[in-house]
């Protein structure tokens, strides 16, 4: 079993009680290692994508903006510029030459075309090699066609993903500061790092409205350029998702002065308790506003406990793994599984800190198995060594689970399922309910036995290789 | 052919994927074989992605996860590295390498640097039974997904293939076919008795059964073995009307090794397929086998059951060359109109060989065009009024807007359910393709009708 880890990487596998807690993360991924990570352009498009009335210009060689056409569930109530993917597609000339050219020509014609609210221009490994300069072309097409026109400095191999997240916050804040605020109450809050997926950020906001806050701006989902010109207006920044956009909310925070705090919609606890933070917030200002909030979760809670406790009497003392991208969703995810009775014995991220594995190491038991930056060796030698019921992630982790005949849960960037707030939990029960609970575990090897079937198919005379 | 006629500018929704990502493709179908990536690690997991959205099969593709400063100094040390680490974990028979853009830009020489990597650990290599190591240039700035697929198929054949003795055995190279067709094609042959080397083989290592240990490298594929032997094979059989044969593994082993080769289009459809059993025929010397020549009176049956249906229908269709030009034969041959062919590569082939497959029908033209995005293809198509599109998921869109049925072929299929067992090829995919397309028209006209007729 533990051959499937790489000598290299044993400082980035911690197992709970086996020794203390010690854990190495934030490396490069090892070369050869199939890790599960992407790149520095792939953490902007994430982040800056949702932006619905904006151009998303991918400079750069056909792939990396091909990949990305519209692979995500962030969904918009108005316009859906977002949802096409565009790309200068650079040919052999322009490598050679420079795609300066074809970059300004490109937005040229495409803004003229589309007529966005902004453009973001995203470079590519490939452009940072040739040394297009991004800046002076988007400064040119700005000032030719009055509107805001930002480089997004992604090449892929500047780090991962959070450095991607970066460029994209950077991006982000030179919008901000534009906007008129006049309209907008001390009252009010900014949703950052939800991205929408399957309609989830509505979600968010109907609580925060019925909290009575005013909601400026969905900085990363269903996002509007007008809403973040003028997002620094807002009372507080409620950011959610461990790294995407904490930094925006540090440079909001020190440019304008605008608080923020961290919160997790995932789950019965930390979807309550992040209510409650923003409540507590705002009690100076609003006496009865926490009064409302407990109204609510418990109109919530009273509506979903009833479903939740069914499907917990099948799921009690299962197993499940998890490995996401983020480790904050790790958090409250290990928190969503006990209240449906299961047992997490994996949990790993692709780009957790030191302290976000020191935090996980002790809210999970003994013996759980803590991964940085995982691989599907690995990832399938501890789904087997664990005889896991259900596996969380992404559709890269999927194919792992299902040939192993695991159950699975997409809890990543391309769901389709809502999974934030309290109908979100109740979502996730019952996908997590459906799939551990099929009967078609039964037939798969790991519980049948390899052994019976190919006996049974000898019986009825199939070829037993 | 007018490619393209405006000047060319920006790209909107891509008919096409990049290179290494062929490549990756065409290694995976190698037995023992670890497609591995040389430039940073987005484009392996991006490409990894993708794959698995279509297949739903685990898809390894390993990556020298370079950096920063590697791309200032070189990638060598992550290449070696990288190549130690997939050998070790791994136990790779095969290790096909492509580059990405990045390390095809600051000019690192692959294939330098393996032969340093076999010097240096040469001990190494040994104590893992010597694993091939296949090496292949993909840069994406110059050619899509297709290109990179068929230099990775040469790549294989040039640096593994040996002069030998001659033998019976026939080389054919499909193409990028599906899981199913490759199946459907390796019983075909077993049924003419002839015992054929089909590469690359993804029938099993990207549509393999259920399993207790997950397989490092999945099992099947063309054992390296045969494509070594692959120079004293009696003939060879190459699918593609758009190849030529300076870029193929057929024309390398023509040119190179003496072994006669029958360029082929991707048998779909009637006359596609005809011309593909026939030379079966004459390499065997042994008539068509009754059970397909059943099956291909099945389906010119089926082709009069269901003419009516079809009759005078509009067609856009669209995805790899080749592809459309065999459905697009097939198409024709039925009594649907292509109004409009196009693909996203620039192969310069494609109209001569659309021309080709139409010849014998006195039917007007349809718009032929490479080059192409889903951008333009809304374009020309919205005037061309088509009853129906066929080609992969990315044209759904389309289809929503113009409500009209898409019949799902190719790749990728990411919004449909196994689309990795769809058949395209021979009287039985023809027969299946032929359903899809009749049964959609079907439905359509059922769902537009003020009546619920049972009988249609
Ligand atoms: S950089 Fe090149 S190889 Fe990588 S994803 Fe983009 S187009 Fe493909
Ligand atoms: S080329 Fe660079 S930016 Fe594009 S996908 Fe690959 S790693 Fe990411």
């Amino acid at each position: 079993m533990k051959t499937a880890v790489f000598d290299e990487r044993k400082g980035q596998i911690h197992r709970k009680g086996e020794q203390p807690f010690q854990m190495t993360c934030d490396k490069d991924s090892l070369a050869g290692a199939v890790s599960q990570r992407a790149c520095v352009f792939c953490g902007s498009r994430v982040v800056l994508y949702p932006i619905a009335d904006a151009l998303h210009l991918v400079h750069g060689p056909i792939g990396c903006a091909a990949y990305t056409w519209d692979i995500r569930g962030a969904l918009s109530s108005g316009p859906a510029l977002h949802r096409l993917s565009f790309s200068t597609d650079l040919q052999e000339q322009d490598v050679i030459f420079g795609g300066e050219q074809k970059l300004e020509r490109a937005l040229l014609e495409l803004i003229e075309r589309h007529d966005p609210k902004a453009a973001f221009v995203y470079s590519t490994c490939i452009v940072g090699i040739i040394g297009d300069d991004l800046e002076a072309v988007c400064k040119r097409v700005s000032k030719e066609t009055g509107i805001p026109v930002l480089p997004v400095q992604s090449e892929g191999f500047k780090g991962n993903k959070r450095a991607g997240y970066n460029a994209a916050c950077k991006a982000m804040f030179s919008l901000m500061g534009t906007g008129d605020t006049s309209e907008i109450s001390r009252l009010s809050v900014n949703i950052l790092g939800d991205f929408n997926l399957a309609g989830e950020i509505w979600i968010i906001r109907e609580y925060f409205e019925r909290m009575g806050l005013q909601v400026v701006a969905n900085i990363t989902g269903d996002g509007r350029v007008a809403d973040i010109r003028r997002a620094h207006g807002a009372g507080l920044n409620v950011v959610q998702c461990s790294g995407s956009t904490m930094d925006l909310a540090h440079m909001m925070n020190e440019a304008y002065g605008t608080p923020f705090m961290r919160v997790s919609y995932f789950g019965v606890e930390d979807m309550a308790e992040s209510l409650y933070k923003v409540a507590r917030f705002f009690l100076e200002l609003d006496p009865e506003i926490l009064d409302r909030t407990k109204a609510l979760v418990k109109e919530e809670l009273d509506r979903m406990y009833p479903e939740l406790l069914r499907y917990r009497r099948d799921l009690e003392g299962k197993k499940a793994a998890i490995y996401v991208g983020g480790a904050f969703k790790a958090f409250s995810l290990v928190k969503a599984f006990r209240i449906i009775g299961m047992d997490v014995v994996l949990v790993g991220s692709q780009t957790g800190t030191e302290e976000d594995y020191r935090e996980l190491s002790e809210i999970t038991d003994e013996g759980t198995i803590i991964v940085d930056d995982s691989n599907p060796l690995e990832l399938s030698a501890f789904l087997q060594e664990k005889d896991v019921d259900i596996f969380v992630g992404g559709v890269k982790e999927r194919p792992i689970a299902f040939k192993l005949g695991v159950g699975f849960c997409d809890h990543n960037h391309e769901r389709k399922e809502a999974l934030e707030g309290f109908v979100g939990m109740v979502n996730f029960a019952r996908e997590v309910h459906a799939s551990v609970t099929s009967p078609v575990w039964r037939f798969v090897p790991r519980k049948a036995g390899k052994r019976e079937l190919l006996r049974n198919a000898d019986r009825r005379g199939g070829q037993a290789k | 052919m007018k490619t393209n006629a405006a000047p060319y500018v920006s790209t909107t929704n891509a008919c096409k994927l990049c290179k290494p990502l062929g490549a990756c493709l065409a290694f995976r179908g190698i037995e023992g074989a670890v497609p591995y990536l040389h430039g940073s690690q987005g484009c392996a997991t991006y490409m990894r992605r993708y794959i698995i959205s279509h297949f739903r099969e685990p898809m390894d593709i390993a990556s020298s996860s370079l950096g920063e400063k590697h791309a200032v100094y070189g990638g060598g040390p992550n290449l070696k590295l990288g190549i130690r680490n997939v050998m070790t974990k791994y136990r790779a028979g095969l290790i096909g390498i492509a580059t990405t853009c990045l390390t095809e830009t600051i000019g690192d020489d692959v294939p330098g640097i393996v032969a340093e990597f076999k010097r240096e650990f040469s001990d190494l290599l040994n104590q893992h039974g010597d694993p091939e190591i296949v090496t292949v240039a993909t840069p994406s700035y110059s050619g899509s997904h297709m290109e990179g697929f068929h230099a990775a198929v040469k790549a294989s054949v040039k640096q593994l293939a040996q002069a030998g003795p001659k033998h019976q055995g026939v080389g054919l190279f499909p193409g990028f076919v599906s899981p199913a067709d490759i199946r459907y094609l390796k019983e075909v042959l077993d049924d003419f008795g002839i015992s054929a080397t089909i590469l690359p083989d993804i029938s099993l290592t990207l549509d393999g059964p259920a399993l207790d240990e997950y397989e490092k490298v999945p099992r099947g594929g063309t054992p390296v073995e045969e494509i070594k032997s692959l120079g004293g094979a009696k003939a060879a059989i190459e699918f593609g009307r758009t190849l030529s044969k300076n870029v193929t593994a057929g024309g390398l082993l023509e040119e190179e090794y003496d072994v006669p080769l029958h360029s082929l289009g991707t048998p779909i459809g009637l006359r596609e397929s005809d011309c593909f059993f026939s030379v079966l025929e004459e390499i065997s010397g042994r008539a068509i086998p009754e059970r397909h020549a059943l099956e291909r009176g099945r389906l010119i049956d089926s082709f009069v059951d269901g003419h009516k249906y079809v009759a005078g229908k509009r067609a856009v269709v669209y995805g790899e060359a080749d592809l459309v030009v065999g459905l697009t034969s097939f198409l024709a041959e039925i009594g649907i109109k292509p109004v409009l062919c196009a693909t996203g590569s620039r192969t310069g082939r494609f109209e001569q060989s659309i021309h080709a497959v139409l010849d014998e029908f006195d039917i007007e033209l349809p718009v032929i065009r490479d080059g192409m995005d889903f951008y333009e293809i809304a374009e020309e198509a919205e005037e061309l009024h088509p009853d129906l599109l066929v080609g992969n998921s990315k044209g759904y869109h389309l289809a929503r807007r113009w409500n009209v049925p898409l019949i799902r072929v190719g790749f990728p299929i990411h919004d449909r359910f196994g689309g990795h067992r769809t058949l395209h090829v021979g009287y039985r995919g023809a027969q299946s393709i032929f359903d899809s397309v009749v049964n959609a028209l079907i439905e359509r006209k059922q769902e537009q009708s003020p009546v619920g007729y049972t009988y249609i």
